[in-house]
């Protein structure tokens, strides 16, 4: 019998491809893409859940790569920065960094994009934010909601003003 | 991070059985804390029993007009659920004033009420600290303490307990549902938390043979007149310095009901009993808040660098009864 601190056998689906692993239990999601599968997009900026670099999709809903266990997510459904852009081209908030500047260094940018991408989606269903009337019937897409959004997502460089500008502008074009 | 067994649990049985069998075995919810601290071998358990597929993802209505939580239902979903919203506003604001939105999608119930102090010094192991190695000494007490606790502390630790949502629940009353080797046992969210003493490795009073398998929030109109504020170093995304939540029921100008429960003050949710009493049938204007506050906040006992909290804590007490019997006035 094998020991059982042997590897365990991993399925991801990462954007839309099936990766079969053997990982150790202890291997976080985020090794698995980085280490394991060559997906290097996804980033490791602290690696105990305070910056949001490493923020990826599963099942459609964001979190922090850099606490899950890959082995916890066997099964599911991950996008990474990698799987945002198709056919047509960049996705529209890769469009809208590019051409607000929402960034410096680029370091924090795979988990603002996908952060922003699950948060509009968030934002659509009527989920509220800390800073949203619970009563209200209609939410407006302001400024101050998009920054207490996105403050899991930190930016070293402090490229905030194009970021905001950039999420604006891709919510207009998503929302068209 | 040390490596150790990983066992998946399809059932609460299997998932009880597992920690029941193994010897050092831990639940794992979203794992935002319990990784954190295993990759700091501060948590070093031999296994891991996920639990995060066990179907304790619920919000269901109990016949007494409550609501029953499920262990597992995550931070995100409880915060934006409609009935939370509406009845439990309270609540819902204390967790989305919590961590941020990729955490909250990743933490469940249990795993809040279970998280760990943020006390520099139980998170550094060159350090000394009585919950992380019992009996080795507090660095806290006379080192750098701007965070901790003012109330309820003692000579062996003065850490406090970080969680927002849990202060919201001690406010509205809460029941933790748990089941162990002796059946299932509901235990008052006010009761779960433990004051330090000199048993401060001790953050609760769940046992360790026992799963968190519920909260229930108690059937309660006036909680929809509640209100949560934090203190913070940033707007966001920070741990509360103080925070407040609130309940109050206002009628001619008289209190008919006060709820009132401190976060970021003590070792647990600190209910103010003493201020909820005093506000009993007094008016509500700001001269009772200010007395009721005053009244709390006589026990403190602040550290070298934490004495800025003894004002705060009583200013935001103030700030959200005003608000609340502001909107009372309104109605
Ligand atoms: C950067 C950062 C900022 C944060 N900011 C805040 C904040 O502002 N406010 C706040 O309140 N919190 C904050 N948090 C903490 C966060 O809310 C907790 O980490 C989270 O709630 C823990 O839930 P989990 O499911 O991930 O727990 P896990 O990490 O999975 O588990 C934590 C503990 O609970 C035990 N456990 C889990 N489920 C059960 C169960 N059903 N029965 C028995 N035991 C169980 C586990 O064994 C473990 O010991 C922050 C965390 C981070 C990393
Ligand atoms: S690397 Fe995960 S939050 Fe910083
Ligand atoms: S662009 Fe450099 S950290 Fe954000």
């Amino acid at each position: 019998m094998d020991s059982p601190l042997a590897a365990h056998s991993v399925t991801l689906h990462v954007n839309g491809r099936e990766h079969k692993l053997q990982l150790e239990a202890r291997v976080s999601l985020l090794d698995a893409l980085r280490e394991h599968i060559g997906l290097t997009g996804t980033k490791k900026g602290c690696n105990q859940g305070a910056c949001g670099a490493c923020t990826v999709l599963v099942n459609g809903e964001r979190i922090n790569s850099c606490f899950a266990l890959a082995v916890q997510y066997d099964g599911m459904k991950i996008t990474t920065i990698e799987g945002l852009a198709d056919a047509n081209g960049l996705h529209p908030l890769q469009q809208a960094f590019v051409k607000h500047d929402g960034f410096q260094c680029g370091y924090c940018t795979p988990g603002q994009i996908c952060s922003a991408a699950a948060m509009i989606e968030e934002f659509r269903g009527g989920a509220p934010s800390a800073v949203t009337e619970l009563e209200a019937k209609d939410i407006e897409f302001s400024d101050l909601e998009i920054q207490e959004r996105m403050s899991g997502n930190l930016c070293r460089c402090g490229a905030y003003v194009g970021i905001n500008e950039a999420i604006r502008d891709a919510f207009e074009v998503l929302s068209r | 991070m040390n490596n150790f067994v990983y066992i998946r649990a399809e059932n609460s049985q299997r998932a009880l059985n597992a920690l029941w069998e193994t010897n050092n075995a831990k639940f794992l919810g979203g794992g935002t804390n319990l990784v954190d601290l295993m990759r700091e071998r501060i948590e070093q358990p031999d296994a891991v029993i996920d639990i995060t597929r066990l179907p304790m993802n619920q919000i269901t209505e109990l016949p007494d007009g409550g609501l029953r939580v499920g262990a597992l239902v995550r931070n995100s979903h409880l915060a934006a659920h409609p009935l939370i919203r509406d009845r439990y506003r309270v609540l819902s604001q204390a967790i989305l004033m919590g961590a941020s939105a990729q955490l909250r999608n990743m933490a469940t119930t249990g795993g809040n009420l279970m998280q760990r102090t943020r006390c520099y010094y139980f998170y550094d192991s060159a350090a000394r600290c009585n919950k992380r190695t019992p009996g080795s000494g507090c660095d806290a007490i006379d080192g750098f303490n701007r965070i901790h606790a003012i109330l309820g502390a003692s000579s062996q630790c003065v850490a406090t307990h970080p969680s927002d949502m849990c202060v919201a629940m001690a406010a509205l009353d809460a029941v933790v549902r748990v089941t162990g080797k002796n059946g299932e046992r509901s235990i008052p969210i006010t009761e779960f938390h433990r004051l330090p003493s000199d048993t401060p490795s001790q953050d609760t009073n769940l046992n360790p043979d026992e799963l968190i398998t519920a909260v229930d929030l108690p059937n309660f109109p006036d909680a929809r007149k509640s209100l949560y504020r934090k203190v913070r170093d940033r707007a966001s995304y920070a741990f509360a310095l103080v925070s407040v939540a609130a309940v109050l029921d206002v009628k001619g100008g008289r209190i008919q009901n006060a709820r009132l429960a401190l976060g970021g003050v003590a070792h647990r949710p600190w209910r103010a009993t003493a201020a909820e009493q005093f506000l009993l049938h007094r008016p509500a204007e700001e001269k009772t808040f200010r007395e009721a506050a005053e009244l709390e906040l006589q026990a403190a006992k602040p550290l070298a660098h934490n004495g800025f909290k003894v004002e705060l804590a009583k200013r935001t007490i103030v700030d959200v009864l005003m608000e609340l019997a502001g909107k009372a006035e309104v109605q």
